[in-house]
């Protein structure tokens, strides 16, 4: 007898995501469904402003990838009136955006993800001394890992466990035989949870130096960024500089001994050997380096072929809604969608616990919508951008991924697995946060002769413009699409990183990327069924981000008229 | 009694209340922050910060100490609703004091999404025990709009699939306080902003209780903080303003306490970002720095550990703690001239028209005149 799980609300991300899945009479899933259960209409509201406030609304799309929805708006702008940058602008967005990543991931990995690897009950019964030991297994100089603060963070956790109240940490799935860290590896990544609160607090001055504050900042404008000031003063940019050695050296003797320490204790567990089971990846090209250079190449590999990466063609972006709480007649373009809401419901079922509404899985039941290139489901985010380097020979990639590959004894199948993706979210903020010193370099170059920060904009009130911008997001490739008429937003399209991860089955029956990755994962108990929250979490789900709507000319806004009966 | 002594008292009367209850935590504050390696000296330190924030006598400092020993007591329950999760982003960037302390010493945090270890059912399991358990005692903070429009259903949250406007409706009918943390929760924020497709609307207009609006997208690090201790402290409500904003926070304009604010009265402004007067420090009015109407303490506090803020980054403040901003206060990058708001610019036009008649010269008529001149002509 298969029995139904439903897991609602999906915690420690960003939004509102339900999943449910069926497993049969071994507990091992067969049907997985994962729906977004919020609907914000950004886009809708975005029409009939004027272009040049886009990059200000669409960044309040996500307070967590805040930048990046700033930035890809107002160059989605930028590249529709033809407006190239002042070089300094190029470099101050990009060390923004160097600094956003290293504080998202590492508020990913300890703050949202962590807890599904690490058991903190455990980590009570550890021996501080020989963790401090332990710790040097995995770093030459381990951070907060010193018998004296094990100690300390483990009496602190203690005082809560002894109340019988445990606060953020109560209820939870804790000694659940999947976690695989001793008690002494649990009580060092339970201090660096809490040291890595500290630190995400420095890199996000980091983003505010520049931006003004974070998250939300404001700072940059269509045409260049306003933080001139910041830019000519050589206090502020030592204390970037200053701010990002701290960071780093987090990442470094924190992040990379945690995740090493992780490949070594999760290697054979099976519950994270799985995960990857939509082969096609897409990543954009993004961290520029110096003029016309950037860190990170774009491309696509469809079938796991890694021997044959092929070029984006945006042409090839589709997003299908058969499945979504929105009527079409078939998959559309960007620039050919439509939105309708059209809500179903859920149906009242059977489930581990007890009689519950779930989602009609034959019908509609997210509203998040499916995009697909070339009507593949395909993966985004940093292993899909380490896969699509690594596979095009970037030199900077291919020696980080190989080095970590000998250090841990992993073989490079490891890396398509949820450890893998965990991993590989590490390594992508190691390479950003030492490449945008060169970033930071070259910016000091260029100011000694240049200090040009913005150009101003045309808007030619009787012509009708359209453009995009694709960069990557700490969850992947990121794209706006926008059409200006009359000088005003006539339409507005953001394909999101969490779309092409969390959208349900599209029109031909494939699953995207959260869906697939759960089928064939044994739970252990399916009324606790952390496995399923740690393969989630190992795509860092953002979904403010996914769920967006879009319209087009021929729709106005009258057709989202709302009827308090219903649709 | 004058005020001070008054408040001073109801302080006093709330911590003995608050004594009636069993301490959560074995070890007292005091050994716990040693065992941290936080001296008392700091300890003393920071309690004369949140004095000082709050605009009181320095000998409050000693109610701020007593309160944080017994703040544990105070369960805090954080609902996410139609939001962008920034505003937790910016609570856990908080300093003074840090977040661990927050939590682990300072408040019983017993739901929020963004922070929490259990999931799916089990989550739900602790809002419904923390509702019961606390009942008439939980302060509840809310982030993120109410969507209204197609009976709530464009947001559902838990395994029952109940909406947004149901969980909200049902935590506020014991909570001892509630707050709005940000500008979506309070006032609708931007899924509220015209055409307003999902009906989404603040907190208070769906509940029928005093709310706490701290407006903001999101609120500083420091406005959110600052707020929960004064309850903790105080056991009410701070003082509000018109929109039910607390006044210690709210009471001020940007413009009045802005950096450029001298800019602004010498009559020297940014022209265009990027130009000489951008690399000085210029007045940002122009640029469309809604500064002038609206409330915060951003240029005081500013934010992220006091790095930075809009206008120091060469931006214009956009007005985001203010009600409907997104569509009162737009375009951003230009100037609202003469359109009405809080009364101020008919009161700028109309000493500006006058100047402007007289021909006045000096440096309060090239101020007005450089301000109001180009707008009125658009």
């Amino acid at each position: 007898m298969s029995k139904r799980v439903v897991i609602d609300p999906i915690t420690r991300i960003e939004g509102h995501l339900r999943v449910e899945v069926e497993v049969d009479d071994n507990n091992v899933i067969t049907k997985a469904w994962s729906s977004s259960t919020l609907w914000r209409g950004i886009e809708v509201i975005l029409k009939g402003r004027t272009p040049m406030d886009v990059g200000l609304i669409v960044q309040r799309i996500c307070g967590v990838c805040t930048y990046s929805h700033y930035r890809c708006g107002t160059e989605a702008v930028e590249n529709a009136l033809g407006v190239k940058i002042p070089l300094n602008a190029k470099y101050l967005r990009g060390i923004m955006q160097a600094s956003l990543f290293m504080h998202d991931h590492i508020v990913q990995f300890y703050h949202l993800h962590g807890l599904d690897w690490v058991d903190v009950v455990s980590a009570l019964s550890a021996d501080p001394a020989l963790a401090a030991k332990v710790a040097m297994n995995y770093s030459d100089k381990p951070i907060a890992a010193g018998e004296g603060e094990l100690k300390a963070v483990q009496e602190r956790v203690k005082g809560l466990v002894e109340t019988g109240k445990l606060g953020p940490f109560a209820n939870a799935y804790w000694g659940n035989g999947t976690y695989r860290f001793t008690p002494e590896q649990n009580l060092i990544a339970l201090s660096h949870y809490l040291k890595a609160l500290e630190i995400q607090r420095v890199a996000a001055e980091m983003l505010a130096i520049f931006g003004g504050k974070s998250p939300h900042p404001q700072s940059i404008v269509v045409g260049g960024v306003t933080s001139v000031r910041d830019m000519l003063s050589p206090a502020r940019l030592q204390e970037w500089q200053q701010k990002h050695a701290i960071v780093q050296d987090f990442i470094e003797r924190a992040y990379q001994a945690d995740i090493i320490m992780a490949a070594e204790a999760f290697g054979a567990e099976a519950s994270v050997l799985g995960g990857v089971n939509v082969n096609n990846f897409l990543s954009g090209e993004d961290f520029i380096t110096a003029d016309g250079e950037y860190l990170f190449k774009q491309g696509v590999i469809l079938n796991g072929d890694l021997a044959n990466v092929l070029d984006i063609d945006p042409s090839l972006i589709k997003e299908d809604v058969t499945h979504a709480w929105y009527k079409a007649d078939g998959p559309q373009h960007p620039y050919e969608g439509t939105t309708i809401p059209e809500y179903t419901g859920f149906i009242e079922r059977d489930t581990v616990y007890g009689k519950l509404p779930t989602v009609n899985g034959s019908g509609k039941y997210s509203w998040v919508k499916s995009p697909r290139y070339q009507d593949e489901p395909v993966e985004v985010g940093p292993l899909a951008c380490l896969l699509v380097n690594y596979a095009r020979g970037n030199q900077a990639v291919v020696n980080l991924v190989d080095g970590f590959l000998a250090r841990t004894g992993l073989p490079i199948d490891a890396l398509f697995t949820t450890l893998g993706r965990t991993a590989a979210r590490m390594l992508q903020v190691k390479l950003v946060g030492e490449s945008c010193l060169k970033t930071f370099e070259a910016l000091l170059v260029n100011i000694q002769s240049d200090e040009s920060t913005y150009v101003k904009p045309e808007i030619d009130s009787s012509r009708v413009y359209e453009g995009y911008s694709m960069i990557e997001a700490p969850r992947g490739m990121l794209s706006h699409w926008i059409r200006i008429k009359g000088a005003k937003v006539e339409n507005y399209q953001a394909v999101v990183p969490t779309t092409w991860n969390a959208g349900p089955v599209d029109v031909n029956g494939k699953m995207g990327p959260y869906e697939a990755s759960l089928i064939g994962l044994k739970l252990e108990d399916p009324t606790k069924p952390l496995e399923v929250i740690r393969i989630i979490h190992s795509f860092d789900p953002c979904m403010a981000c996914s769920v967006h709507v879009m319209d087009y000319k021929k729709h106005t806004l009258g057709q989202f008229k709302i009827d308090s009966n219903g649709f | 009694m004058d005020t001070h002594a008054a408040l001073y008292k109801q302080g006093k009367d709330r911590l003995d209340y608050l004594r009636q209850f069993a301490q959560r935590q074995p070890v007292s504050l005091q050994q716990k922050m040693a065992d941290i390696g936080i001296s008392r000296r700091d300890f003393i330190k920071w309690t004369a910060s949140v004095t000082a924030m709050f605009a009181l006598p320095l000998p409050f400092s000693n109610l701020v100490a007593e309160a944080a020993e017994l703040a544990d007591r105070v369960p805090l329950i954080w609902l996410h609703m139609a939001e962008c999760t920034g505003c937790s982003e910016s609570l856990i960037r908080t300093d003074t004091p840090n977040l661990d302390t927050l939590i682990f010493d300072h408040i019983s945090l017993e739901y929020h999404e963004t922070l929490m270890a259990a999931a799916g059912w089990q989550a739900e399991e602790n809002l419904e025990n923390a509702l019961e358990t606390y009942k008439g005692r939980y302060l509840l903070a809310v982030e993120g709009a109410i969507p209204t429009a197609n009976n709530g259903t464009f947001l559902t949250v838990g395994c029952k699939g109940h909406t947004g406007l149901h969980i909200v409706k049902e935590a506020a009918k014991n909570a001892a306080a509630i707050i709005s943390v940000g500008t979506c929760a309070a006032f609708g924020g931007v899924q509220a902003a015209a055409p307003n497709p999902t009906g989404a609307k603040g907190v208070y207009e769906v509940v029928d209780k005093p709310v706490i609006n701290l407006g903001g997208c999101p609120p500083s690090e420091k406005n959110i903080v600052g707020t929960l201790m004064y309850f903790i402290m105080f056991g009410k409500l701070p003082a509000l303003d018109m929109f039910n904003r607390p006044k210690w926070a709210y009471g001020a304009r940007v413009h009045d306490n802005c950096e450029r604010r001298g800019r602004f009265d010498a009559g020297e402004f940014v022209e265009e970002f990027g130009d000489e007067g951008a690399k000085e420090g210029y007045c940002l009015y122009k640029m469309g720095c809604k500064g002038p109407y609206t409330y915060n303490n951003c240029p005081t506090e500013r934010f992220n550990h006091h790095t930075s803020w809009p206008v120091l980054a060469g931006h214009g403040c956009m007005g985001c703690s203010e009600p409907d901003f997104w569509d009162d206060m737009a375009d951003f990058e230009k100037p609202l001239g003469r359109q009405l708001l809080h009364g101020l610019d008919a009161t700028a036009d109309t000493i500006g028209a006058v100047i402007l008649g007289a021909a006045a010269v000096g440096i309060g008529a090239h101020a007005v005149i450089s301000v109001f001149a180009k707008p009125l002509e658009e």
